[in-house]
């Protein structure tokens, strides 16, 4: 066995064949007792760090629609409009970059960990500041 | 000469991971010759380097590969950087370093799965995808994605790993360098994988040489080339041991896989150890104006990325040269003399990467 790196175990002896058949069948066995390793999401809860990243919210209360996130989008999913004082995103050109929350100068823009829902349309969220 | 068939491999295919389209001339059930053709997920990003910011492409060049992903915007940034003489911080060039040797046992692992996949080692492959789980939720939890992390920046990078991670980190790394004792023994050890792979597409030294071969396909064939030696980000500080096999079979570059995995795990153990304090980006001020090169070793082989600033915003142009490529050739020799059934295992041996091969 050319190449095998466990000592001692050649290729030509009936019991170093009978062994090489056995290296997996500790983790196998061992399988047989344990929990699965899969999580059954979505029906428990996903344990995520801070960190992570899973879509951006706007604090439109606090907001000035200044475009910085615009412009520093790299996909331009984000487009705002002072007039209307509406901030609106494209959950489908996101990237999920956090670009447009580093450059916020008011720091109203937040990356929140949870995955917004699979959508089968194409659809835009548009935040409005009230008065 | 007995009657020659050709029979199309690819592009969609059980084994394929990612579409390559072979040409094989068998005769009888012997690949006499191979003819591959590429280009079936070409995306044009090396052209958007004169579209997008300069800042900006590091998020596209992320995306030119999921695999090594944070290597191509490392890459890319390195570059850039030499370009503009930026001098990165001590400790993000560490954290760099981490989140690439972590990157490496992730697509190792995913390979040890693929491999196992194409041999028809079912469990193996399911527990080879287990342990890469734990890597992607330690990627999760240090720069916030699985796959692609928008961790690396110009001048540094974004997320920075306190002590308490750390330590989370270094426990996660255990159970994976755990689990990995048992899936490398099994490789190392099984019957049906050694006979499967023993003497199987062997590739001299000379030939591995003169085709240009890099990476863990050139190393098990006894060439001790690892651009890492040459010291970029912290590896001039950490001492890297290249891994090399002499065979040259499938089996070699199964094992130099396995013990780079193992290097992979001490290296971000010894980063992490002396990993100095400090910021982790400086402030990028200007444009790119010339020219640079920047060469990583990848998991797959060496990369180069090459770019050209005018002094504007956008780039002039952008080239990556990708290990896949590099080690096409190697693998349309290896497959010369091989039986039909073994062309799956000889072209998931050089860890095909087409999406990188073709940007």
């Amino acid at each position: 066995m050319k190449g095998a790196f466990v000592p001692g175990c050649g290729p030509d002896t009936a019991r170093a064949k009978f062994m090489a058949y056995l290296p997996f069948l500790k983790p196998v066995i061992k399988s047989f007792f344990k929990k699965p390793a899969t999580q059954s999401y979505p029906f428990a809860p996903m344990p995520k760090d801070d960190l992570v990243r899973g879509h951006v919210e706007i604090d439109a209360e606090s907001c000035i629609f200044c475009g910085i996130c615009a412009r520093k989008c790299p996909t331009a999913a984000i487009a705002t409009d002072k007039n209307e004082k509406s901030w609106t995103i494209s959950r489908f050109a996101c990237i999920v970059c956090s670009a447009c929350c580093e450059a916020c100068p008011k720091k109203c823009l937040f990356m929140k960990k949870e995955l917004t829902p699979a959508s089968e349309v194409k659809t835009v969220d548009v935040a409005i500041k009230n008065a | 000469m007995g009657k020659r068939t050709v029979m199309p491999f690819g592009p969609q295919h059980p084994v394929l991971p990612e579409p390559i389209h072979l040409d094989l001339v068998l005769e009888d059930e012997i690949v006499k010759e191979a003819v591959p053709s590429i280009g079936f997920v070409h995306r044009g990003l090396e052209k958007l380097v004169e579209k997008k910011d300069f800042m900006e492409y590091v998020y596209v060049a992320e995306r030119i590969c999921g695999i090594c992903s944070f290597m191509h915007g490392m890459g890319y940034c390195m570059a850039v950087e030499q370009v503009m003489g930026i001098e990165v911080p001590k400790r993000a060039v560490f954290l760099r370093t981490v989140w690439a040797e972590l990157s490496r046992v992730h697509s190792h692992l995913l390979w040890m799965g693929l491999m196992a996949d194409a041999i028809g080692f079912e469990s193996l492959f399911m527990h080879s995808w287990r342990l890469r789980e734990y890597v992607l939720d330690m990627f999760d939890m240090t720069t916030g994605g699985r796959v692609i992390f928008s961790a690396c920046k110009i001048g540094g990078v974004r997320r920075d790993i306190d002590a308490e991670k750390m330590k989370r980190f270094l426990d996660a790394l255990g159970k994976v360098e755990d689990g990995l004792h048992e899936i490398a023994g099994t490789f190392a050890a099984d019957h049906s994988i050694s006979h499967r792979l023993t003497g199987l597409g062997v590739l001299t030294k000379a030939e591995a040489e003169d085709l240009g071969a890099l990476g863990p396909v050139a190393r098990a064939s006894g060439i001790g080339f690892d651009a890492r030696t040459h010291g970029y980000a912290a590896y001039g500080d950490l001492k890297v041991n290249v891994q090399t096999e002499q065979s040259g079979d499938c089996m070699a570059r199964a094992s130099v896989r396995i013990r780079e995995l193992y290097e992979a795990i001490r290296l971000i153990r010894l980063c992490a150890e002396i990993m100095p304090d400090g910021p982790t980006e400086t402030k990028v001020t200007g444009n790119p104006n010339g020219e640079s090169f920047a060469r990583l070793e990848q998991p797959r082989g060496e990369v180069l990325y090459y770019v050209k600033g005018g002094g504007g915003k956008f780039l002039e142009r952008m080239r990556c040269r990708t290990p896949t490529f590099a080690n096409l050739p190697a693998l349309l020799e290896m497959l010369k003399g091989a039986e039909l059934a073994d062309v799956p295992v000889l072209i998931l041996t050089i860890d095909p990467c087409i999406s990188c091969t073709e940007r």
